[in-house]
C-alpha cells in the first residue's frame, strides 16, 4: 500500500475544515490577538492546520493571508501536515545532553524507523526534537502525545513504546 | 496535545471524597469509626513522568482490596524530584515520605503498615525532616507540595490570600512601596528591580493597563515556574491580582509555553475556581477592585520568553522582538502600560505583602535580597528544587544538596542560568549565588537553573550547540543574531576541524563581540556567554586532534 505524499495530504484537508475554522474564529470573537489560540484549537481538532483554512481565518480576523501564514510558520508547534498517530518529542537541550540524550535520540530513530522531523513509514510515529520539557532533574526527558516521561534510557524507551502498542491493540 | 487524557485528580472512592468525614453506613456500622488516612501522590508533571498516576491507581486498588479507609490527595511536588513519585502518608507525627515508589512497591508498603508511617526500604521518615528539605528557606514555594493545588480551602489554611486581603485595603503606592522595600528583583533572569518597574506603570496614565506573566520557561535546566503553576497556582493568581491593584491594571495574561500542558490545565482550572470564589473577577471580595486573568499558550518559540517578543505573540503575531524604548511599562501590550514579570517574581509578592517588605529583604546578601528557587538539573544525583536565600554557594547546592553527578564521575562543567548562561569549571563553584558575585566571574545567576556535566562532556560541542540553538531560535529581526549565529556554528566547526585554529578563534571572539554589542535582545546578546566561557575555561576541548570526518 503506497502512502499519499505530503503534498497530496495537504491538498485534501478533512471535509468541513473550513467550516470548523470559521466557527473556531467566531468562538474567539474573530479577534486577531487570538490567532495562536485559534491555531491551537484547529490543531487540537484536526491534528494540523490545513492550508485551505488560512484564507478563511484571514477573512474572519481581517488580516492578510500573508500575516496569517507568517504566524503559522513562525511557531515550531504548529503543523502544516498531519503527524503520525503518536508524536514522540525527545528533549535535546543542555540538561538532557548532560545525561546523553543523543544516545537516546539515535536509539529512537532506529527503533521507530524515522529520523527527527519525520514520520515512520507505517504512519505510527512522528519523531521530533524539543528544547526543554521542564523535567531537567529527571533527564533525559521525552513527551508522547502530551504525556511526559523522565529518566528515559533505551530500555525504558522500548517499554514505553511497547505500552503504546498494547494500548492501541486493546 | 491532541490526545491528552483526562487524568483523575483524586482516585479514591468518589463517595468518600464528596464528604468531609466518612459517614456511618449500614455495612460499616459494625466497624469502629476510623479517620480516613490521607495519602499524597503528586500530580506534578515531573512526578507523572516517573509514573505517579499508576502509583495512585495502585494505592487506590490496594486500599479497596484491604478495605483500608484512605483518601488520595493529588498534591504538587515538594521539589525532591529524585524521589518522585514521592508518596506521603499523613500521621499524627506529621507526613511520612516514601519514594521513589513504583506500582509494584505498593502492596509491600501496605504490608509494612505505611498507613501508620511504618518503616520500609523506601521510607525517608518525616518529610519535613529530610535534610534536602529541612534547611530550605521556602518563601515562594512555602505551600508547594503541601496542599491540594486546586483547593481554595487548603490554600487559605496555609496563609493563602493573606497578602491579597491586605492589599485590597492598601493604597496602590503603598503596595509598590512594600515591593520596593523587599528588594525583589526580576526572577526571570535579568534581575531588574520589580518595585521600580511597578512604579513606572503606576505613574503612567492610561485607560487600560495590563499585567503579563511570563511563563515561557524555555531555558534548559529550569522548571521552577512549572512546579509552582502546577503545585500552587493560586499563589501566582494572588501575586498578579496584587500587581493589578498596585498599578491600576484590571486584566492579566499568563503566557505559558505549549511544552507545559499540565501547567496550562492547572492554571486554567485554578482561574476558574478562583473566579467562582470571587478572588478574581468583579469587585473582588466586596472591594472596588476588578481583575480578570487569562491563560495564553505559546507555540514552541524559545524567543517568546523575551518580553517584547512575548507581547507580540500575545497580540497574535510572529514573536519578533520589539525595539526598546518605548519600555513595555509605558507602551506594552496593545500599546498600553504593562507590567511584565516572571512567574516567580509575581508568586513572591503575596508573602511580601502578607509579611512586609522588610521580612523578605532580611533574607539574602548584598543587592540580592530574598530567596531564589535553585534548580538542580542535568547530570546530578539528587536533582530538584532548592529554595534558599541568596548567598549560598554553588558547591553547597551541587555537592551538598545534589550529591554530585548522577553518573558518579567527576564534575567538569556547570552551566548557570540557562542556555544563555556561562559554563563554569569546578574551581569557580565556591562563588556565592548572588547577582553581583556571578557577574564578577563573567557568569549570571539568571533564573537559578544549574545544569551539571560530568567529565565526558565535550565543551567545544556545547559551544557549538549554543550557537546552533541561537540559529534555530533567533527571531530573525536583527542581523547579528540571525546571521552571526549561523556564522558562529561554521567558525566553531572550523576550529573543531583544526582549520587555521588560532585565526578562527580570533574570528569567533570578534563575532561574539558583535553579537554582544549589536543584538537587539538578550538572545543574541548573551549567546556569546556560553560560547566564550567554554572557550575560556576549557580551551583544551577546542584544541584536540581533528577528527577524520570533520577534516573532510
Amino acid at each position: 500500500m503506497s502512502r499519499p505524499t505530503t503534498a497530496e495530504i495537504v491538498s485534501k484537508p478533512p471535509a468541513g475544515s473550513e467550516q470548523l475554522a470559521r466557527s473556531i474564529c467566531e468562538a474567539h470573537g474573530d479577534r486577531p490577538d487570538e490567532l495562536l489560540e485559534i491555531f491551537h484549537a484547529l490543531q487540537h481538532e484536526l491534528g494540523y492546520v490545513p492550508e485551505p483554512t488560512l484564507p478563511v481565518i484571514a477573512r474572519a480576523l481581517n488580516l492578510s493571508r500573508a500575516e496569517v501564514y507568517g504566524v503559522l510558520s513562525f511557531y515550531h508547534e504548529f503543523r502544516r501536515a498531519p503527524a503520525g498517530r503518536h508524536v514522540v518529542k525527545i528533549c535535546r537541550a543542555e540538561a538532557c545532553q548532560s545525561m546523553h540524550t543523543e544516545r537516546l535520540c539515535r536509539h529512537a530513530e532506529s527503533k521507530l524507523g524515522a529520523k527527527f522531523g519525520e514520520t515512520s513509514p507505517d504512519g505510527t510515529f512522528t519523531l521530533e526534537a524539543v528544547y526543554c520539557l521542564g523535567n531537567c532533574a529527571l533527564s533525559p526527558a521525552m513527551m508522547i502525545d502530551g504525556d511526559l516521561f523522565g529518566r528515559v534510557d533505551n530500555e525504558r524507551f522500548d517499554a514505553i513504546v511497547a505500552d503504546l502498542d498494547r494500548e492501541a491493540a486493546a | 496535545m491532541s490526545k491528552k487524557k483526562n487524568r483523575p485528580r483524586q482516585l479514591s472512592n468518589p463517595q468518600q471524597q464528596a464528604q468531609g468525614r466518612p459517614q456511618q453506613q449500614a455495612e460499616m456500622a459494625a466497624e469502629p469509626m476510623v479517620r480516613k488516612t490521607r495519602i499524597f501522590v503528586p500530580r506534578d508533571a515531573a512526578a507523572l513522568s516517573m509514573g505517579a498516576d499508576a502509583v495512585a491507581k495502585a494505592i487506590s486498588a490496594e486500599a479497596d482490596k484491604r478495605h483500608a479507609n484512605v483518601e488520595i490527595v493529588r498534591n504538587g511536588s515538594r521539589g525532591m524530584l529524585y524521589l518522585e513519585p514521592l508518596v506521603e502518608v499523613e500521621t499524627d507525627d506529621g507526613r511520612v515520605a516514601y519514594g521513589p515508589v513504583k506500582p509494584a512497591d505498593v502492596a509491600g508498603l501496605f504490608e509494612a503498615t505505611f498507613l501508620k508511617g511504618g518503616s520500609h526500604r523506601l521510607s525517608h521518615g518525616l518529610t519535613d525532616e529530610i535534610p534536602y528539605f529541612k534547611d530550605q528557606e521556602r518563601l515562594t514555594f512555602a505551600r508547594c507540595g503541601i496542599t491540594d493545588p486546586l483547593s481554595i480551602k487548603d490554600y487559605r489554611a496555609h496563609g493563602g490570600f493573606e497578602g491579597l486581603s491586605k492589599a485590597l485595603a492598601m493604597m496602590p503606592l503603598d503596595i509598590v512601596g512594600e515591593v520596593t522595600t523587599s528588594g525583589l528583583r526580576g526572577r526571570g533572569g535579568a534581575g531588574f528591580p520589580t518595585g521600580i518597574k511597578w512604579k513606572t506603570v503606576h505613574d503612567t496614565k492610561a485607560d487600560q493597563k495590563y499585567i503579563c506573566c511570563n511563563a515561557d520557561e524555555g531555558d534548559s535546566g529550569t522548571f521552577a515556574d512549572r512546579m509552582l503553576m502546577e503545585g500552587d497556582p493560586f499563589c501566582l493568581i494572588e501575586g498578579m491580582t496584587i500587581a493589578g491593584i498596585a498599578v491600576g491594571a484590571t486584566r492579566g495574561y499568563i503566557y505559558i509555553r505549549s511544552e507545559y500542558p499540565h501547567a496550562v490545565a492547572t492554571m486554567r482550572e485554578a482561574i476558574r475556581v478562583a473566579t467562582k470564589a470571587n478572588w478574581l473577577g468583579r469587585t473582588i471580595q466586596g472591594s472596588p477592585h476588578d481583575f480578570d486573568l487569562f491563560v495564553r499558550v505559546g507555540a514552541g518559540a524559545y524567543i517568546c520568553g523575551e518580553e517584547t517578543s512575548m507581547l507580540e505573540s500575545l497580540e497574535g503575531r510572529r514573536g519578533l522582538v520589539r525595539y526598546k524604548p518605548p519600555l513595555p511599562a509605558i507602551e506594552g501590550l496593545f500599546g498600553k502600560p504593562t507590567v511584565i514579570n516572571n512567574v516567580l517574581s509575581l508568586a513572591s509578592v503575596p508573602i511580601i505583602i502578607a509579611k512586609g517588605g522588610e521580612y523578605y529583604r532580611d533574607f539574602g546578601v548584598g543587592k540580592s535580597r530574598g530567596t531564589l528557587a535553585f534548580q538542580l538539573a542535568g547530570n546530578i544525583k539528587q536533582g530538584g528544587l532548592v529554595e534558599k536565600a541568596f548567598g549560598v554557594t554553588a558547591r553547597e547546592l551541587i555537592e551538598g544538596y545534589g550529591r554530585g553527578t548522577r553518573s558518579g564521575r567527576p564534575i567538569r562543567a556547570v552551566q548557570f542560568g540557562g542556555p544563555l548562561g556561562a559554563y563554569l569549571p569546578d574551581d569557580k563553584l565556591d562563588t556565592p549565588m548572588d547577582y553581583e558575585a556571578f557577574i564578577k566571574v563573567d557568569a549570571m545567576v539568571g533564573h537559578g537553573g544549574i545544569v551539571v556535566f560530568d567529565d565526558t562532556v565535550d565543551m567545544a560541542g556545547m559551544a557549538r550547540f549554543a550557537m546552533e540553538f541561537c540559529a534555530i531560535e533567533s527571531c530573525g529581526k536583527c542581523t547579528p543574531c540571525r546571521i552571526g549565529s549561523v556564522r558562529g556554528v561554521e567558525v566553531i566547526d572550523r576550529i573543531i576541524a583544526g582549520i587555521e585554529r588560532d585565526q578562527n578563534i580570533e574570528v569567533l571572539e570578534d563575532l561574539c563581540n558583535t553579537l554582544t554589542d549589536g543584538s537587539l535582545c538578550a538572545m543574541g546578546g548573551l549567546t556569546p556567554m556560553p560560547v566564550m566561557s567554554a572557550l575560556r575555561h576549557f580551551p583544551e576541548d577546542f584544541n584536540r586532534p581533528a577528527r577524520a570526518e570533520a577534516a573532510e
